[in-house]
């Protein structure tokens, strides 16, 4: 992988968001909320909250292949190993006391959540997952239950989930002792769209031909849209990394040195193989242009005018709670914008509900847009669901493929 | 110019030398074991002791293919298995084709259009289901020589019917058969027709079906079952057991020639 400049910023970013959240949490101010990667986090942050995702902790925990060692406590206490290994991991991290944290921030452990908030729209693990800490912490547990699998949104879902979102507000303001402030959320959300703006902004330069970075790259800038959405830290970040990705189109620069092939990664990263399959990926001359994942934190359709409606959009539109037909169509979006000539499916174990191989969209795609796929076998985090040398054989075998169209 | 496809595979490891004309001068197969680049090296020796040829290997230009494809000191390239046994195959029957290869580890279902370029391909599940090794290991779990199950398939009259995937859930099913005195032969062509099923699951075939691997080399009647459920004639190769080392040697002659 190329460096970026931007990537000091980055950990700058990264290091104070874990840093201020170890702090809150020894002096119980401001208070922690948990929320889930698509969970409402603009509400948490407009009420003051720090916000704190375990999914970007189990991304960590996949990225340090911890997570594989933590998984089998999880699974000792009943949470069976297909079930999402995210949350397997780190409930393991929890019960072993070990988090990657420690060694890249000297944080002895996770900050402490004064409330749990989840939303379904991805899936039902996360309730599940946090449903562990209320329990084992005694902390306040709320949600919002989303609608799943839907093709066409009508007001009716927007407005039901909006519903939801705001009767959230009566526990947040009994957590935090302080009232809702109206100006201050909407601020939120009107930071949280501009982060969202700047982040499409940055995965396009990679419709450039060559691509100046890869979805491995945006695997690591995203993070900043994950976890500080709705700062001004995040909107200055992508006003810093956009300028660098264009600098390289306008200087040739590509990702992948000689880039022969463009492809489309669908499913989860395997996070503890990233750099492996960056590499094996880029001797071949090929680049992974754009990624459902990555996409996944575009919420432009948030609007300060209208916070709650517009909440209830970006989080039901979203590509994990549609049905096929709409996933279908999006994909075939990405491929006139992106130009790639093949989709390589991830079938994540333990993630069914980002899976999108197996209702048969890989062959109905490969047809309707005239290009090969592959699926291959993984996992996001249990590595033990993945064999390295299958996939890297599947995946020389499908660019021999492509070199012979 | 003579031009050398080794195919380094999981159980067996192949090397067939070719001459300009395409012509088979001589091959070998040996265990792949632990040492896989020694292997590559004797199987190399015992090809060409094979085809009575004393030439330097410098002479000789190889591709080389399969698990072990990056382990082969004298290789001049490397190709996956799916290219080479798609290669093979077309090089038999070069029509619009779909290959099944059941190999030691790993089964592949390979679609190819009538030039012989690859339309697409499919690799079984992390699983032994379907593979030579679960053969082998159901031959361990009966207490037979491997070399034995497709004679006694051939006896059948009646195969036992076995429902699971997994190869640990197949034994205990089989455990059950002989609990319940079926006939040995009805479990092997049960387990036989238990290998057909997991690769009919893979993917549609085309109408042209060729068959191939080593697991089909020894066991030919697993091409019977096939036909069988099918209802059409499935086509093997002259060397099932040698297709992936055979396109090697293609790839070989191909991207050597004049050069
Ligand atoms: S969407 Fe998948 S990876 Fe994410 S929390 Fe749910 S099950 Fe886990």
């Amino acid at each position: 992988m190329k460096e970026f400049q931007s990537s000091k910023l980055l950990k700058k970013i990264m290091a104070d968001h874990f840093l201020d959240m170890d702090r809150a949490a020894k002096e119980g101010n401001p208070k922690i909320a948990w929320c889930t990667s698509v969970g409402p986090a603009e509400l948490l942050r407009g009420m003051g909250f720090l916000v704190y995702f375990p999914e970007n902790h189990g991304a960590m925990l996949g990225a340090t292949r911890m997570a594989t060692d933590f998984i089998p406590s999880t699974n000792a206490l009943g949470y069976s190993p297909d079930i999402c290994s995210y949350l397997t991991c780190d409930i393991g991290s929890y019960l072993k006391k070990t988090t990657p944290l420690q060694k890249a921030y000297g944080i002895q452990s996770v900050p402490k959540p004064d409330v749990l908030v989840y939303n379904t729209n991805q899936c039902r693990d996360v309730k599940d997952w946090f449903s562990w800490y209320a329990r084992e912490l005694k902390v306040p547990l709320i949600g919002v239950h989303s609608f799943r699998n839907i093709g066409t949104i009508t007001q009716y879902e927007i407005q039901d989930i909006a519903e939801q979102i705001k009767g959230l507000i009566p526990t947040l303001e009994a957590v935090s002792g302080r009232k809702f402030d109206m100006d201050r959320f909407k601020e939120t959300v009107r930071l949280s769209r501009d982060c969202s703006r700047l982040w499409r902004a940055t995965l396009e330069t990679a419709a450039a031909v060559p691509s100046p970075w890869t979805f491995f790259d945006a695997t690591i800038h995203m993070a900043p849209a994950v976890v500080a959405r709705g700062t001004q830290e995040a909107v200055d970040y992508y006003q810093t990394l956009i300028p660098e990705l264009k600098q390289r189109i306008a200087d040739g620069v590509a990702a992948v040195d000689g880039e022969r092939h463009r492809l489309y990664w669908e499913g989860m990263p395997i996070w503890g193989k990233l750099r492996p399959l960056s590499e094996l990926l880029a001797s071949l001359k090929t680049c992974v242009v754009a990624s459902t994942y990555c996409n996944s934190w575009i919420f432009d359709q948030l609007d300060p005018d209208e916070p709650f409606e517009s909440m209830g959009r970006a989080y039901t539109e979203l590509f994990i709670v549609r049905d096929e037909a709409y996933k279908e169509r999006y994909i075939e979006s990405c491929h006139q914008l992106f130009k790639f000539d093949g989709i390589l499916f991830h079938d994540a174990k333990t993630c069914p509900n980002n899976s999108n191989n197996r209702y048969g969209m890989p062959e109905r795609l490969a047809k309707k847009l005239g290009l090969s796929t592959l699926t291959i076998n993984g996992d996001l985090c249990d590595l033990r669901c993945y064999s390295e040398e299958q996939a890297k054989t599947q995946i020389e075998a499908f660019i021999e493929q492509l070199e012979e169209r | 110019m003579i031009y050398a496809g080794v195919d380094v595979g999981s159980s067996t490891t192949k090397v067939v030398l070719m001459g300009q004309e395409k012509n088979l001068l001589g091959w070998s197969v040996q265990r792949s074991g632990t040492d896989f680049a020694a292997v590559a090296e004797a199987c190399l020796k015992q090809a060409l002791r094979q085809a009575g040829l004393a030439v330097n290997p410098k002479e000789i230009k190889t591709i080389s293919t399969g698990y072990g494809r990056k382990n082969v000191g004298y290789t001049d390239g490397d190709k996956t298995e799916i290219s080479c046994h798609a290669r093979g195959c077309y090089y038999y029957f070069p029509e619009a084709i779909t290959i099944i290869d059941i190999g030691g580890q790993d089964n592949k279902v390979i679609q190819l259009d009538e030039k012989g370029r690859r339309i697409n391909f499919k690799m079984n599940r992390k699983c032994a289901a379907g593979t030579g090794a679960f053969l082998e290991e159901m031959a361990l779990r009966l207490n037979i020589p491997l070399e034995d199950l497709n004679d006694l398939a051939r006896q059948s009259r009646e195969a036992v019917e076995l429902g699971s995937f997994c190869t640990v859930f197949t034994a205990t099913e089989v455990l059950e058969k002989i609990r319940h005195g079926k006939k040995v032969a009805d479990i092997v062509k049960g387990l036989f027709l238990s290998v057909i099923k997991r690769v009919l699951e893979m993917d549609l075939l085309s109408e042209h079906v060729v068959i191939t691997g080593g697991v089909v080399a020894y066991n030919p009647y697993l091409k019977v079952i096939l036909e069988e459920h099918l209802h059409r004639p499935v086509w093997v190769p002259r060397y099932p057991q040698l297709t992936g080392a055979i396109g090697a040697a293609l790839f070989a002659r191909e991207t050597f020639t004049n050069k």
